[in-house]
């Protein structure tokens, strides 16, 4: 199917690709369905575009490229309502919200978004833990990594 | 708003499945237990309403994103 999107125009993708979000994510519960794509060549950012809405997306990343201890559990409930089954099932990936200049980029590692790849069901979740700000400064212990 | 006075260790009952358990009280704090079943999310009023804001600020970026990573990989 084609669709039209923020950053990439319009293209083409697999409908096997979507991710669902069965209960959208906060401040957009009714948008259930996204894509990822890739946004830079060296494969640290992704653009997480909505199916329906060609001027949402987020620009995402893997949260263990800046942050190799990020670490937190998933609970039961959402284990349930993901149906994940095995941990190498799941993939991390947190929302930035650029800044300019780029070095000031926060990233959410408060609310990180699983997406159980065996059956693309995805969740935006709350940690409830305080180590993990909503605006974590993305370059805080990797300084080398700004330049890309 | 319905407002029910409660004592530590008493149960407010909400539907068949929603129990909240008054734990604790002290000081103007109080420790409050949630039973739910998996389809009810259960939040900090404000933090949820941080990370609404967030996702808004988020995708509302109006700067053109190409750009700034290019002009970053310089």
């Amino acid at each position: 199917m084609n669709i039209q999107t923020k950053y990439h125009g319009e293209i083409t993708i697999e409908e096997t690709d979507i991710i669902q979000f069965e209960n959208g994510i906060p401040g957009f519960l009714n948008e259930h369905e996204f894509i990822i794509l890739p946004l830079t060549e060296d494969g640290i950012y992704s653009i997480m575009q909505s199916i329906r809405t060609p001027q949402l997306a987020f620009v995402i990343t893997n949260p263990f490229i800046f942050y190799k201890d990020y670490d937190f559990t998933i609970e039961d409930k959402i284990v349930k309502q993901l149906d994940i089954k095995s941990v190498t099932d799941v993939k991390v990936f947190n929302i930035l919200t650029l800044q300019d200049p780029f070095e000031k980029t926060t990233i959410n590692l408060q609310a990180p978004i699983i997406i159980n790849t065996k059956n693309n069901q995805a969740k935006q979740v709350i940690l409830n833990n305080d180590l993990y700000r909503i605006k974590h400064p993305l370059f805080n212990e990797s300084p080398d990594l700004i330049k890309g | 708003m319905l407002i029910l006075t409660r004592k530590k260790g008493e149960t407010i009952q909400i539907g068949n499945e929603i129990e909240i358990k008054i734990i604790s009280i002290q000081g103007d704090q109080v420790k409050i237990g949630i039973e739910a079943p998996k389809t009810v999310e259960v939040y900090r009023k404000e933090i949820y309403e941080q990370i609404q804001e967030e996702n808004k600020q988020a995708a509302t970026s109006t700067m053109n994103v190409l750009d700034l990573f290019k002009k970053c990989q310089k």
